[in-house]
């Protein structure tokens, strides 16, 4: 399937449009596009290795392309820029292993990662004023660890740990959300209330989720994109790509 | 995790802690800036209660060994650098005052030449090396005792955390930075005396260096340096920006992606210990008489590092604790067998890095623990309604 309508990339939320990435000769990425439009939730599903998290890599600053552009908000050419230039343009990312401070309070997990002045000397004299405290506590309900809020993050569950990190996500207001592989070990409960999350963010801002458990993504209920060997093999409903023959054969039929 | 991996893993201290720990530490301070010199100068020498005046001079120089391992803390501990270059920052700071000091000695050489240092008329030289204008001014020595280490640190840093040099590649240009610097400073055309470096100091700030009343001085002016730096340091760790770069110690690449800039952080860490450290190098100076090459040594740094593991590092009082602690034990141990102090000291590191990760004072509390189970044990409190542990 291909990436129809070229008329509507000035007003997308991020176009990624033909993108390789080669690691010593393999191509991890190869000629890869697609399109998120402003407010969408779009899941990118496809078997290990098929360059999900390179594709976020690609997006966020951390690799270079070898060839193609990545451009957020019809204008913004992500390829130039590092990880903070990226993350002050608006994108988030949740990584694919659970990373937050262990050696942190949950509260002070959330206090680095919400929105401020990133400089030195900022953080140096910085106090939090209220308005940013009010907004860690409303997210900290949000994300269900109200009552951890004093607790080491190290000393949390994994799937806690995984919802801190969309916490500390959510404070930073990104208008896009990268989320590679948000309920990867997560018990059935946990999956189940992450996708209540998930849903609850929906409209707010432009989410784009990584996973390969088929279950979590229709539960979703949200277009697919799905990878493979580094590009796109189909893209449309849960129910179109699990009926595509393509996708059949090379992943689900697995 | 082997040896080397220990020494890049991450040693926490539990927050909340060290509120009690630096309450003694000041108290302890202030203590000796005000009693030692007390003792020595007003009590008569044939007193128990005299202090000798070689005793003040080394605890002088224990307490500015101990800022440099405050430093060193400061990076490693909070930050996760692992710097074997310490050294160099702490000789540079030193060479400085030391700079000073030479000038302070005037026509007072043994060639009596007011415009020269003796060892610049011995090398034949007609006048004095632009770099040394300004010394013969205080206030320009002590700024430069701080400026050239964190300049120094500055250009290090800035071609180091940029191109993402960490672990033990980063140790590694460290040992190699002050290893550099020691062989520049060996070399008699740099102008800095050559191997013998500077000495036969005579005033400071027109104070005999020889007077007892100066040495308690230096004393008290190396306490309060130490306490400034140390409430420095915990406001700096007690800040955002404290708790920034455990996070960076701790994961890196998600601090970067919380839209940090890592390297300035870095950045701004390194130099700042680096001052430290070299201030701590200018308090040493006057007090040991002499600054020569040899303090650019590769192993002084990684003494200095060793201090801070045994002390316990991530604490800052407990690398205080470890630069005074071992250094005692080394005053101790070489005045008795020498040949076997180095071999203790890698001993010691060895088994706190595998065995004691928190050091000394991280250790401390389990300790007190264990000796109080034993107690407890030996005497179970027959009617104490918390002896209730199974098995009693
Ligand atoms: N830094 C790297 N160096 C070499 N190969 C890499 C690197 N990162 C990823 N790859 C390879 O690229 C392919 C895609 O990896 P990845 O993006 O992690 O896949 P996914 O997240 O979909 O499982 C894999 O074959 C992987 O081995
Ligand atoms: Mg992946």
């Amino acid at each position: 399937m291909n990436v129809t309508g070229r008329a509507s990339y000035s007003e997308s939320q991020l176009y990624v449009d033909g993108v390789t990435v080669s690691f010593d000769g393999f191509k991890a990425l190869n000629n890869l596009s697609f399109v998120v439009e402003p407010g969408e939730m779009r899941a990118i599903i496809g078997p290990n290795g098929a360059g999900k998290t390179t594709m976020m890599d690609v997006i966020t600053g951390k690799t270079k392309p070898d060839e193609g552009r990545v451009i957020f908000k019809g204008d913004i050419d992500l390829g130039k820029r590092d990880e903070a230039a990226v993350v002050a343009l608006g994108i988030g990312r949740k990584f694919q292993r659970p990373s937050v401070f262990e050696n942190h309070s949950v509260f002070d997990n959330l206090e680095l990662a919400i929105k401020s002045d990133r400089s030195t000397f900022a953080c140096l004299f910085d106090r939090l004023d209220a308005d940013r405290k009010s907004k860690i506590e409303s997210t900290l309900e949000r994300i269900g660890l109200a009552g951890e809020r004093d607790q080491m993050a190290g000393k949390l569950s994994h799937g806690q740990k995984q919802w801190l990190e969309i916490g500390m996500l959510l404070v930073q207001d990104p208008e896009l959300l990268f989320l590679d592989e948000p309920v990867a070990g997560m018990t059935d409960a946990e999956t189940e209330a992450t996708v209540e999350l998930l849903r609850d963010l929906r409209g707010e801002r432009s989410i784009v989720v990584v996973e390969h458990d088929m279950a979590f993504v229709h539960a979703l209920g949200v277009k697919v994109t799905v990878l493979h060997e580094g590009s796109v093999l189909a893209e449309g409903s849960m129910d179109q790509v699990q009926n595509d023959p393509h996708v059949i054969e090379v992943y689900l039929g697995r | 995790m082997s040896l080397l991996q220990r020494l890049y893993a991450p040693q926490a201290q539990e927050p909340g802690k060290g509120r009690l720990a630096s309450a003694i530490l000041l108290t302890v301070l202030a203590a000796i800036a005000i009693l030692v010199p007390l003792l020595n100068l007003t009590v008569p020498a044939d007193s128990a209660f005299h202090v000798p005046t070689y005793l003040v001079s080394l605890l002088g120089k224990y307490l500015c060994f101990a800022m440099l391992a405050l430093s060193i803390d400061l990076i490693w501990g909070f930050c996760g650098i692992l710097s074997l270059g310490h050294g160099a920052f702490f000789a540079l700071g030193g060479y400085a005052m030391g700079m000073y000091m030479m000038r302070q000695i005037g026509d007072r050489g043994v060639y009596g030449n007011a415009e020269l240092p003796d060892f610049m008329v011995f090398l034949n030289w007609k006048e004095l090396p632009w770099y040394w204008y300004g010394f013969d001014f205080f206030p320009f020595a002590v700024v430069m005792a701080l400026f050239v280490p964190g300049l120094l640190a500055f250009v290090f840093g800035w071609l180091t955390f940029r191109s993402r040099v960490s672990g033990v590649y980063l140790s590694i240009i460290t040992q190699a930075m002050t290893y550099a610097l020691m062989l520049a400073f060996f070399r008699n055309d740099m102008g800095f005396g050559g191997n013998n470096g500077l000495t036969d100091f005579k005033d400071l700030l027109g104070f005999d260096l020889q007077s007892d009343n100066t040495r308690a001085v230096l004393l008290a002016s190396t306490c309060v340096a130490l306490a400034g730096c140390y409430l420095m340091c915990r406001a700096i760790v007690a800040s955002k920006l404290g708790r920034l770069i455990a996070a960076i110690r701790d994961d890196e690449a998600r601090v970067r992606f919380l839209g940090y800039r890592v390297e300035n952080f870095k950045l701004f860490v390194f130099v700042l210990s680096a001052m430290i450290a070299g201030l701590a190098g200018a308090l040493y100076v006057p007090q040991v008489g002499i600054i020569n090459p040899g303090e650019f040594a590769p192993a002084n740094s990684i003494e200095a590092v060793i201090w801070v593991a045994i002390g316990g590092r991530g604490t800052l009082y407990g690398a205080i604790a470890g630069g005074v602690l071992v250094n005692y034990a080394k005053t101790v141990l070489t005045g008795v067998i020498p040949e076997v102090w180095l071999f203790a000291l890698g001993g010691m590191f060895i088994a706190v890095t595998l065995f004691f990760p928190k050091g000394l004072v991280g250790s401390l509390p389990a300790a007190i623990d264990w000796v109080k189970r034993r107690i407890g044990k030996r005497n179970p409190p027959a009617s104490s309604p918390l002896a209730e542990e199974p098995g009693q």
